[in-house]
């Protein structure tokens, strides 16, 4: 084939009345050539996901419509295509596959009908060659056990596995475009190296074109051949992914390409402050199974035993499931431990009832990971932040002046408090969570995936901001992270976890550069980007 | 699976024996005897006690109470009082109407409700959603009598399609059956209509956000299959909810209907058997209608295991 696989000219979006802006994407172009990887960067808002959309029909009905330009898929226009014409092309010219292998798979249908329901559309193939294509496919994208696997429902697989089951859909009947819209982003890092490798494969195997959307770019320097970078909905830089990433131009792309926090730490001094959290042997053991079933037991903690000092940020770095956010809930006792000791100041408080846990609770705060989540959508900011304060015997007048205070502090105007979480962006409400820890005056701050749900260079913002309060508060800050990179910045000393076990720690410059056990180094290898050295420029 | 079904059976008896023990005192302690009626008007005292006698209402309240229950125990739900039938006898007369009736008006108000609210959903915010909400509006506020007698007076008695009044045993033919219960079931039905379209429109509306469905669409399924395979079944949880209060509520409900309808039905006998006293029938339907409850409930909460292989007992 010669012409290009996909070629988006002039493409214009229109957002619905009372947006913020006009065009969710305006004069877009870009070209995917067949057998090519191209990645579209940018934040959130970029338009990066609606001009995807957009190549698939799939944009929301009545909230965005396309105002102008034209999408060539192999030269046909998909934008004047029938409803049917366009429902044909799905699946078998185009496919897609998306950010969250969690709840992209129908939940109540098995792994192998929805691959099969590509074929049941699309082909008139007889059940028995469906079902040997099926798991052909399933093989191809490294399955293991595909026959058992094609009963499987969703639930029952790793997020990874998940995604193979997306990818093995998408391709099963060797379409000539993919499109990837983040489709690493919500796994582990060894995952996200795995499922890269599978997609570059996959695309060099079979010669598809894939548009690859994402806002990492470690993964950009992984796997694109060439750059589109996208803010506001314009196109702002293309080029070759050694251009963009060593020689980029626009500021936009150089700054962006600055906030990618380094993998090598900088050198820190040990605090000496007194020991504000100490854990003794901690374990937690999730039962499950009554009377008749089997007893299932997961020690998502296993002996953990981890120390912070006032004004000292200790790291627990490890991927899903290995028990890191399990100590974090221990430690602010959201959820109770099994055994063990948490000793906070000179109080064990582990096995303390209700009641004697009142004070500790004013003593540690937690900012969670999804800003969007951890808000009550109904109260207004201030009434959030006010409330904690209010329980603990403040009058209302001087909970408000705090509340005006803090706003200051994190880089908010003090009139917004009157405003309702979705009247802000991520990034500001990360930073309304944090002045709410705040306003209890802790000593020990949990910041659970604080930064993971934000863009780049708001995540450099906020995580500026976190290494701020602590040393004004002198806090103890315990920062749970499954970025390597974002662990490098902040933190004094890291913990690695593994299946509920600490398995290494030390000063986060020493494990960074020589990791002793094996899993750590698997973590470091992992990592998007890592041998790539990004231009850093003024 | 099945020890959880042998244990959810198994939770059934405390609920039944609550249940007997408040029945049976609220039946003694409440004025009205069943004597009295039963000897008529001009019946003298000594009479009255004679009968008492006989159906042993003389002894004491918690020796009745054992005798009631032993016999329950060796599946004698004892004889009635009016009828001079058993029980048994009784009910397994009365049942198929009541059966029939609660069948047929569920099943008319899932197959319409269903398509109606998933269209609502779909279509969200057009005029076929405000048309299908401003019928479930309505449904739930126009009393069933005026249904029904509107239903009577338009298809009974102006067009002749239905009979007006009365009930035809299946044994009879299904087309005299189904003809006699069509008016009955569908006045039944509206609010229930109203109930699973509503459902059924906000639980499908939930599920068109999710991502899974944008999924179904990127393969090129058509919108009709998006919504009936792919919608329908992960809305299907608290749909089958509803519907099972739905038939529980009817059970309940046939006590009105059936007067109204002149249905033979166990609705009927249990007007009969409060306005005779007639305690050991009044004691025995109140019991099984309590085990159907139960029953259902039990039928809901394994119905979710086929809509949701998430769920496991």
């Amino acid at each position: 084939m010669t012409g290009p696989i996909l070629e988006i000219r002039n493409l214009t979006v229109q957002l619905p009345k009372g947006a913020d802006r006009k065009f969710a994407v305006e004069n877009v172009s870009l070209t995917v050539n067949p057998g090519e990887i191209v990645c579209v960067v940018g934040e959130s808002g970029s338009g990066k996901s609606v001009s995807s959309h957009a190549v698939m029909g799939l944009l929301p009905k009545g909230q965005l419509t396309v105002a102008g330009g034209e999408i060539l898929l192999e030269g046909e226009n998909v934008l004047k295509a029938s409803a049917n014409r366009l429902r044909d092309l799905r699946g078998t010219r185009m496919s897609m596959i998306f950010q969250e292998p969690m709840t992209a798979l129908n939940p109540v249908v098995t792994c192998g009908e929805q691959i099969d329901e590509v074929l049941r559309i699309h082909t008139d193939l007889p059940a028995t060659e469906r079902k040997e294509k099926v798991i052909a496919v399933m093989e191809s994208v490294r399955l293991p056990d595909p026959i058992k696997m094609y009963d499987a429902y969703p639930h029952q697989l790793s997020g990874g596995q998940r995604q193979r089951i997306m990818i093995a859909q998408a391709l099963v009947l060797d379409p000539a475009l993919l499109i990837a819209d983040e489709p690493t982003t919500a796994l582990d890092v060894t995952t996200q190296a795995q499922i890269l490798k599978l997609v570059a494969e996959m695309q060099e195997r079979r010669g598809t074109g894939v548009l690859f959307i994402t806002h990492d770019f470690g993964v950009v320097a992984e796997i694109a051949h060439r750059v589109v970078v996208m803010q506001k909905g314009h196109v702002v830089e293309t080029g070759t992914a050694t251009e963009v990433l060593t020689n980029p131009q626009h500021p936009y792309t150089k700054m962006l390409i600055n906030a990618v926090p380094t993998l090598t730490p900088p050198q820190r001094e040990d605090r000496t402050g007194e020991v504000a959290l100490e854990t003794v042997k901690l374990c937690k053991v999730y039962g499950g199974g009554g009377f008749f079933q089997k007893k299932r037991e997961v020690r998502a903690a296993a002996d953990v035993e981890i120390r912070v000092r006032r004004g000292e940020t200790l790291g627990i770095v490890g991927e899903s499931g290995s028990g890191k956010s399990t100590v974090a809930r221990c430690i602010a006792r959201l959820i109770e431990p099994t055994s063990g000791g948490i000793v906070v100041g000179n109080m064990d408080i582990a096995k303390l009832p209700e009641r004697q846990l009142r004070p500790h609770r004013k003593h540690c705060q937690i900012v969670f990971q999804d800003p969007y989540r951890s808000l009550n959508p109904r109260r207004s900011v201030g009434a959030s932040i006010i409330e904690g304060p209010m329980n603990f015997g403040m009058s209302e007048a001087d909970a408000v002046a705090k509340a005006r205070d803090l706003m200051k502090l994190v880089g908010l105007s003090p009139d917004a408090l009157d405003r309702y979480p979705h009247q802000f962006s991520g990034g500001q409400r990360q930073r309304i969570c944090i002045a709410r820890a705040l306003a209890m005056e802790p000593e020990i701050l949990i910041a659970d995936e604080a930064v993971s749900a934000l863009d780049v260079s708001v995540q450099a913002q906020v995580l500026d901001l976190l290494d701020d309060v602590r040393k004004k508060f002198d806090l103890a800050v315990l920062f749970i992270t499954h970025d390597l990179r974002v662990a490098a910045q902040i933190c004094d000393r890291i913990a690695v976890m593994q299946n509920g076990v600490v398995v290494e720690h030390g000063r986060t410059a020493e494990v960074f550069a020589n990791p002793q056990h094996a899993y750590t180094r698997s973590l470091f290898e992992a990592a998007p980007g890592r041998n790539f050295q990004f231009a850093r420029v003024a | 699976m099945i020890s959880y079904i042998l244990r959810r059976l198994a939770a059934t008896v405390p609920v039944l024996f609550t249940v007997a023990v408040m029945v049976f005192l609220m039946l003694r302690l409440t004025p009205g005897d069943p004597a009295a009626i039963i000897a008529g008007d001009n019946a003298t005292t000594q009479q009255i006690l004679d009968i008492r006698t006989k159906l042993g209402l003389e002894e004491p309240i918690l020796q009745q109470f054992f005798i009631w229950l032993g016999s329950i125990l060796r599946g004698d739900l004892g004889e009635s009082f009016f009828f001079r039938k058993t029980v048994f006898e009784l009910i397994s007369e009365r049942i198929e109407p009541t059966l029939s009736l609660a069948f047929l008006t569920i099943v008319l108000a899932v197959v319409i409700a269903i398509p109606l609210g998933v269209l609502a959903a779909y279509r969200q915010g057009t005029w076929i959603d405000r048309v299908v909400m401003g019928f479930s509006v309505i449904g739930f506020s126009v009393p069933v009598f005026v249904i029904g007698y509107l239903l009577i007076y338009i298809f009974a008695i102006k067009l002749g399609w239905f009979p007006v009044q009365g009930y035809q045993r299946i044994s009879g033919g299904v087309f005299p059956w189904f003809r006699s219960l069509v008016l009955p079931a569908f006045t039944l039905s509206v609010i229930y209509i109203a109930l699973i379209a509503r459902m059924t429109r906000t639980s499908v509306l939930e599920v068109l956000s999710e991502d899974y469905i944008r999924t179904a669409r990127a393969k090129g399924q058509t919108e009709v299959k998006v919504l009936f395979q792919h919608a329908l079944k992960n809305a299907a949880v608290p749909i089958v909810t509803v519907v099972g209060i739905g038939v529980a509520l009817l059970i309940g409900g046939v006590v009105v209907t059936e007067s109204v309808y002149s249905i033979p039905g166990l609705g009927r006998l249990t007007v009969d058997a409060v306005l005779a006293r007639d305690f050991p029938v009044i004691q025995a339907i109140i019991l099984a209608f309590s085990f159907v409850y139960v029953l259902i409930n039990l039928i809901v909460d394994l119905s979710y295991t086929i809509f949701d292989p998430r769920i496991r007992y």
